[in-house]
């Protein structure tokens, strides 16, 4: 029972969806809170609008709200639950924001919740920069020169007295929102303005650069009898100058002396202690390189991205701990769950270190900034353990998954010094390949040092990677280069490049010579006890201590680090193949690099093996293990890709073969399936050049979508609508020639639905069909799904059980099958088939009840369907409807077009259920964080083929009493069809205009679609950019303004705030 | 530096091989310290005089060496041995790099081995002696070296010869040195003691008869059994003066006192091990060094134990009911490690009169 009296009942708030800033280290910290709070006999009622995560599951918390998370629906859940207690400090900065919120209002007191752990007076001086200078003067904690600002002239004051270059933060953000280093009086003013914006108070820091400076961080942990320890410290290889989100960091810090570790350890501590937090906290410090004096740049006081990161690095399960002590258990009374017998009162202690590379989105993004600051851009990590730093940045590289295998990017490897000295001094997301390369090319550590301020201990480490590329070089490959090759990290694939040989050549010779990778445990201890977690990396060492059991075991692959597209909803489905392996009685292993998530977390499976995902460092554990099969259909296009390659070497993959996957996945087989299947596509050709493309179009009328089979890097699909618009795309955004073929498609306009099924080789199982609210063309990661479907013809419905029964069949699927599907004048159109999990797997299984991966789990090895208790077919249809909606990261990205399209660019989402289909589309829109407007103007600028369908919206805007501004062309067309909207100033047509209205809040939403070419589609980016920086919602899918106009419509007359747990849905049959 | 194929050999037969650097052989006590910083401080500590000391934090040398880390007068270990030697260290107090320091130093290294697997072996055994040689050395001279016998002589090896002044603070205090780092000096002196520092084997009346305020005994290398002598000196100071006493101090009181020490399994070596003190009511994460540990079953009820390793239960510090004195088996003095164990310090000049 816990310490704490009179709690029985505890409110969690989760962290919502995944945005840039705020990614799935909060399912992992949560999940693990929730458990540990459980454990105590706590009822847990956790609220969380993000269905891609184990923590919502219905297991993990005893109550599970996914409902929007606001102020208005927390109290709404509170209401309904009445607990006793709330725990403020798992959701992020969210959850903390909203634990305020409550608080501010009145709601905890009327309801009487309690906040357990951290309470609010310390969250305010930790989050509140005046408050927090206050306490560090008090305690004489240096903090930099600063002052707050809520104007930008107070800004420009405090310039002039301090100088230039300052930073800029605004308060009460995510992930660093809208701040920046401003060298002059244009820039401040710039960022601030943006700041004040973000900010949910309207304030901004403003404070004496340090840039350059060491950036160190502590996660320490408190409990109620100001027990205090630290977990782990982490150094930036990037200085203070980079967001730590966007830092390569390394742990623990590697070139500090212990005289400095000490000091900043010491000075973390009292600052906790001072703040009286209680559970977790991270201090982040900066450290002069040439000097023992430091200022504190920031403290969290709550579970992190770092401290997941610290959890993973050293084996200690800081929210486990965090929950615990909230729970009223003081540190020593804790056990030290990997060692179960020392306590929790102790500080890890490393004998390897962990390098955190970043992973960031501009391969989606290709217009976006690259340079990399104060605002955090990446949208995952990966963390690579091993016993000497060249090995572990070389593992996070390959873990990266962008192509390399090594600390080198090809487009970078041939550029003159100049240009290369340019990229060094550039702070981007390729500074340290640059860095890397400019050595390789004769630039100096020194150099390196002066251009980026990087501490030449870490650039001395790059040049003996680039020594011993030398060797390689060089030749000959004795066994003893070999080996030392491998110490220092070498991919085999990488020393055959040099050596030219092949990968497997290389391979051979190396068992051959008996040099094979030895796995080491993490075990907090650094060996000094015993330990139980099965958790290990690998290194080329003397001892390997991994003992391999005789059980029958399976091996599961995770999808590496979270990325658009791929993201969290994959390491979700990841868990659930372990668990439902483990009910058959297998050992379980998993291979994954992500440090942010619940299939990393040392529980999770019977032994997890922290590893690149590449084919090689796959093959060297199942060398060593050998499990029965892998298991790659939940592991996202990560664990598809090495299907083949291990298929090739002999490993047996389980569930769906390799060549089922290879018929879904390479067009003219996946043509024949069709064919055989009776079911028909899109028509389309591939092409090879202009005239090609020209010809294809017209065969197949416009509009068409054309995409490249090989992806250069360019923009890579979109849908055209003429002759000079395929011209455009053919010449600007592709290469095309007999290599690299483009495939021309007819785009059919039609209702795009969405079907994840479930085949043991004999029936298939489909728990349910999703219809999206955005026409196909949208691409489906960033369309808002319904299910179930409630424009669908009982014809429709047959065809499209028939067509995933036949392809599941004719696939010889075992285990999960996806299918997109258009549907139009009652005919249906197949466009893809992935015979793999999907995106919307964990959102059909919270909603089906039906667990999914489970079922698909015990489909791959060999169970039937109904032999677990379901009866093939689709299933019976709910009376309740759920809404997935995307969610998007844009306010963090400048320049990237915010027009939705066939590329992803959400990169999380939101669900939400309810009885009536417009209050579940309501709150899936509120939760997505579209701030729909109870009033106001709304602008309408589109592109001339969608004026018809604009006028009708205008109209019903109107009707339901907004004002409807629309631009010149626009507004004469509507006017001429009969809807009176006011006219807005076009950009084109001098100043004021509507930029200023968005600027001025005279525009609550835009509604906006793209013309190609020309000013038009300037004009329509820097409208949609605006409306990101001044935070209104612009909808670029007249579909999703159709459902937005109903929502608004249903607001008006019906209590729209009401919520449901997922224990409560129930099936009317 | 010059650089040969070598092994370290330990008594159970098993080899570990590496780079060894250094002119000569290594042969003692093998033992592990988890620190991740703080070599120098460790390397210069006198507690470890003849002993084979491994790392089991695989980079060592990082930050160079500086004058100002060291904790003794120079380095006593028999022999190193770590994974990685960084020759390229990188900190603005750096003046050299570490094997440029073991080199001066005439400390034999191996190098480039697997340390965790010998930490695994000595968890699982307990402390082996070991010898560190050229890969190509027989059996025959292993075996010889092997059999040499131990030490039992490194008090004598490292404490200071002359008696030497020390502070200019009120408190006058009679620092026995049985192998006494730096900071335990500097922290006595910054809290306004006046030292006079002796040799191990001063006698109890020389020191008692310059009339100190306190008497404080250092930490220091080997059994405190090794050290009658000794003890029965600090027999005929207890109760004549308030007492403090660090690690090796520690123990060697509770023997004057009539209790008795074991060796333990393999120690408590690093710089996070966490103390419950029971008569403040906290707990502190300490820096320790220490094979030896007082036995519970010998105390008696003149005797409070004061202080526990969450660890192992083991006894980190004694409160002396009969007479004003009290010892800690860890480094309240840190450097290695972390701080806040100044109550310790304070808690002494107050028993001397202090008002601090």
């Amino acid at each position: 029972m816990p310490r704490v009296q009179g709690v029985k009942k505890v409110l969690v708030i989760g962290s919502g969806p995944i945005i840039i800033g705020q990614a799935a280290e909060f399912d992992y910290s949560g999940t693990q809170a929730c458990r540990s709070l459980k454990e105590e006999g706590l009822e847990v009622v956790l609220v969380n609008s993000n269905p891609a995560t184990i923590m919502t599951d219905t297991h993990i918390a005893d109550r599970v709200y996914v409902e929007p998370l606001n102020v208005e629906f927390l109290e709404s859940v509170i209401r309904k639950e009445h607990p006793d207690a709330m725990l403020a400090t798992l959701g992020g900065q969210v959850g903390l924001n909203l634990a305020m919120e409550l608080d501010e209002k009145g709601i905890l007191r009327n309801y009487g919740v309690r906040l357990l752990g951290t309470q609010i007076a310390s969250i305010k001086r930790a989050e509140d920069r005046e408050l927090f200078k206050e306490a560090m003067e008090k305690i004489r904690q240096p903090v930099p020169e600063s002052t707050i600002v809520e104007t930008v002239s107070a800004a420009k004051e405090f310039a002039h007295k301090v100088g230039y270059p300052l930073i800029v933060r605004p308060a009460y953000t995510l992930g660093g929102t809208g701040g920046g280093i401003a060298h002059d009086d244009g820039e401040l003013d710039d960022i601030v303005n943006k700041g004040l914006t973000y900010s949910l108070i309207g304030q901004a820091l403003i404070e004496r650069s340090v840039a350059g400076w060491k950036e160190i961080e502590y996660e320490v942990l408190r409990d109620a009898e100001d027990n205090c320890i630290t977990v782990c410290n982490m150094e930036n290889v990037d200085p203070v100058g980079i967001h730590t989100g966007d830092s390569v960091v390394v742990a623990p810090c590697q070139t500090l002396s212990d005289r400095e570790v000490q000091l900043l350890r010491q000075a973390s501590i009292d600052i906790v202690r001072e703040l009286k937090v209680c559970g977790a906290c991270n201090v982040q410090l900066a450290l002069d390189p040439d000097s023992e004096q430091y200022y504190v740049i920031e403290v969290n006081p709550r579970v992190s991205r770092s401290s997941a990161l610290a959890s993973k690095a050293t084996g200690y399960p800081i929210a486990k701990v965090a929950a615990k002590i909230a729970a009223g258990y003081t540190l020593d009374e804790i056990k030290n769950a990997v060692t179960k017998k020392t306590t929790a009162c102790f500080e890890p202690t490393l004998d390897y270190l962990v390098v955190k590379f970043p992973r960031w989105p501009f391969d989606k993004f290709v217009t976006a900034d690259r340079t990399l600051g104060t605002q955090m851009k990446a949208t995952g990590e990966v963390m690579a353990i091993e016993r000497n730093f060249e090995a572990a940045l070389l593992k996070a590289a390959r873990c990266l998954e962008i192509g390399c295998r090594h600390l080198q990017l090809k487009h970078l490897a041939g550029l003159p010094l100049e240009e290369l000295r340019r990229r060094v001094a550039t702070q981007d997301d390729e500074r340290l390949f640059a860095i890397a390369e400019f050595l390789r090319q004769g630039g100096t550590v020194d150099e390196v040092h002066r251009l980026t301020k990087i501490n030449p201990w870490f650039l001395q480490k790059i040049v003996r990677i680039i020594e011993m590329e030398r060797l390689l070089q060089t030749g000959p490959l004795t066994a003893e280069l070999l080996r030392r090759a491998k110490k220092l990290g070498f991919a085999d694939e990488v020393i055959a490049g040099y050596t030219g040989q092949t990968w497997q050549e290389i391979r051979q010779q190396r068992k051959a010579w008996g040099i094979i990778p030895t796995y080491k445990m993490v075990d907090t201890c650094a060996a000094e006890f015993e330990a139980a977690t099965p958790y290990y990396y690998s290194s080329y060492a003397m001892e390997d201590e991994v003992e391999v059991t005789s059980r029958k075991k399976v091996c599961i692959l995770g999808s590496g680090p979270i990325r658009i597209g791929q993201g969290v909803e994959f390491d979700y489905c990841t868990v659930h193949s372990v668990w439902a392996l483990k009910e058959l009685g297998y050992e379980t292993i998993i291979i994954n690099n992500n440090p942010e998530t619940v299939s990393t977390d040392f529980d999770t499976s019977d032994k997890l093996y922290f590893e690149p995902l590449t084919v090689e460092d796959v093959l060297n554990v199942l060398d060593k293990e050998k499990p029965e099969g892998v298991i790659v259909q939940f592991g996202g296009q990560t664990a598809i890709n090495l299907a083949g390659p291990l298929a090739k070497a002999g490993i047996q993959i389980l569930g769906s073969s390799v060549d089922s996957i290879d018929r879904a996945e390479d067009r003219e087989r996946f043509d024949e399936v069709l064919t055989q299947c009776e079911i028909s596509r899109p028509r389309g050709h591939s092409v090879t050049c202009l005239e090609e493309a020209l010809a294809a179009a017209h065969d197949v009328s416009y509009p068409v979508m054309v995409r490249p089979s090989y992806v250069l890097g360019g923009r890579a699909m979109e849908i055209v609508y003429n002759d000079e618009e395929l011209r455009h795309y053919m010449e600007h955004a592709v290469q095309a020639s007999s290599d690299h073929p483009v495939l021309v498609d007819h785009y059919l306009m039609g209702t795009e639905v969405e079907v994840d099924a479930i085949c043991d080789g004999r029936e298939v199982l489909m728990p349910g069909i999703m219809q999206h609210i955005e026409r196909a063309g949208v691409h489906s990661g960033d369309s808002i799904a319904v299910y179930p479907p409630r424009s669908l013809s009982e014809h429709v419905i047959k065809t499209i059980i028939d067509y995933t029964v036949k392809m599941a069949l004719n696939l010889e699927v075992k285990g999960m099958i996806n299918v997109q599907y258009i549907v139009r004048d009652g005919n249906v159109y197949v466009i893809e088939v992935n015979p793999r999990s999907s995106r919307t797997v964990p959102f059909l299984s919270k909603v089906t009840t039906i667990p999914m991966v489970d079922v698909a789990t015990k489909c791959a090895m060999g169970l039937s369907i109904r032999e677990q208790g379901y009866k093939p077919g689709l299933q019976y249809f709910p009376d309740y409807y759920a809404c997935k909606a995307p969610v998007f990261s844009f306010n963090k990205m400048s320049n990237v077009d915010i027009t939705l399209g066939p590329e992803m660019k959400s990169t999380g989402e939101v669900m939400a259920v309810d009885y009536q289909f417009s209050r579940a589309l309501y709150k899936a829109c509120i939760a997505s964080g579209i701030n729909v407007p109870h009033e106001g103007a709304i602008l309408i600028t589109v592109a001339d083929k969608d004026k018809p369908e604009a006028t009708e919206i205008a109209a019903g805007f109107l009707e339901l009493g907004y004002e409807v501004m629309a631009t010149g062309g626009t507004a004469a067309y509507m006017r001429e069809h009969g809807v009176e909207v006011e006219t807005a100033v076009k950009i084109s047509e001098g100043t004021p205009n509507l930029l200023d209205d968005i600027k001025e809040g005279k525009i609550a939403m835009v509604i906006n679609t793209s013309n190609h070419g020309g000013t038009a589609e300037r004009d329509g980016f820097r409208i949609r950019r605006s409306t990101v920086e001044h935070a209104i919602p612009c909808l670029t899918s007249l579909d999703t303004a159709k459902a937005l106009q109903r929502v608004m419509a249903a607001m008006r007359h019906r209590r729209i705030v009401s919520v449901v747990a997922l224990q409560d849905l129930s099936w009317d049959d | 530096m010059q650089k040969i194929k070598g092994k370290l050999v330990l008594m159970d037969g098993s080899v570990y091989e590496g780079d060894l650097y250094g002119r000569r052989d290594a042969v003692g006590e093998v033992v592990f310290t988890t620190g991740m910083s703080g070599y120098q401080e460790t390397l210069t500590d006198p507690s470890f005089c003849s002993q084979i000391v491994v790392m089991t934090y695989p980079l060592v040398g990082n930050y160079g060496v500086s004058p100002c880390f060291n904790q003794g007068e120079r380095c006593f270990f028999q022999g190193y041995v770590v994974s990685e030697l960084c020759d390229y260290p990188c900190n603005w107090r750096s003046e050299g790099s570490l094997p440029a320091f073991l080199e001066q130093q005439d400390v034999p290294v191996l190098a480039g081995v697997d340390t965790r697997a010998i930490t695994r072996k000595l968890r699982n055994y307990g402390v082996l002696k070991g010898v560190i040689t050229g890969l190509d050395t027989g059996e025959e001279k292993i075996k010889e070296m092997l059999g040499e016998p131990d030490v039992h002589d490194q008090v004598k090896q490292v404490t200071v010869r002359e008696k030497y002044r020390m502070g200019e603070g009120k408190y006058r205090v009679a620092v026995m040195d049985y192998g006494i780092k730096r900071n335990i000096l500097q922290y006595l002196v910054s809290f306004g003691c006046r030292l006079t520092v002796y040799p191990a084997y001063t006698s109890a009346a020389e020191v008692l008869a310059d009339d100190p305020d306190g008497i404080f005994l250092s930490n220091g290398p080997g059994d405190p059994k090794d050290l009658p002598e000794v003890i029965e000196n600090i027999r005929q100071m207890i109760g004549r003066k308030p007492i403090f006493g660090i690690c090796l101090g520690h123990q060697l009181l509770a023997l004057a006192s009539g209790y008795d020490t074991y060796k333990m399994k393999f120690g408590h070596r690093g710089i996070n091990h966490p103390v419950r003190d029971l008569l403040e009511h906290k707990i502190c994460i300490s820096s320790q060094n220490h094979g030896f540990a007082v036995d519970e079953k010998s105390l008696d009820d003149r005797v409070e134990i004061s202080n526990v390793s969450l660890n192992d239960n083991t006894i980190e510090g004694l409160y002396y009911k009969t007479h004003p004195s009290f010892t800690v088996q860890y480094h309240p003095e840190a450097c290695p490690g972390p701080g806040g164990h100044e109550y310790l310090f304070r808690r002494f000049v107050k028993m001397m009169g202090g008002d601090r």
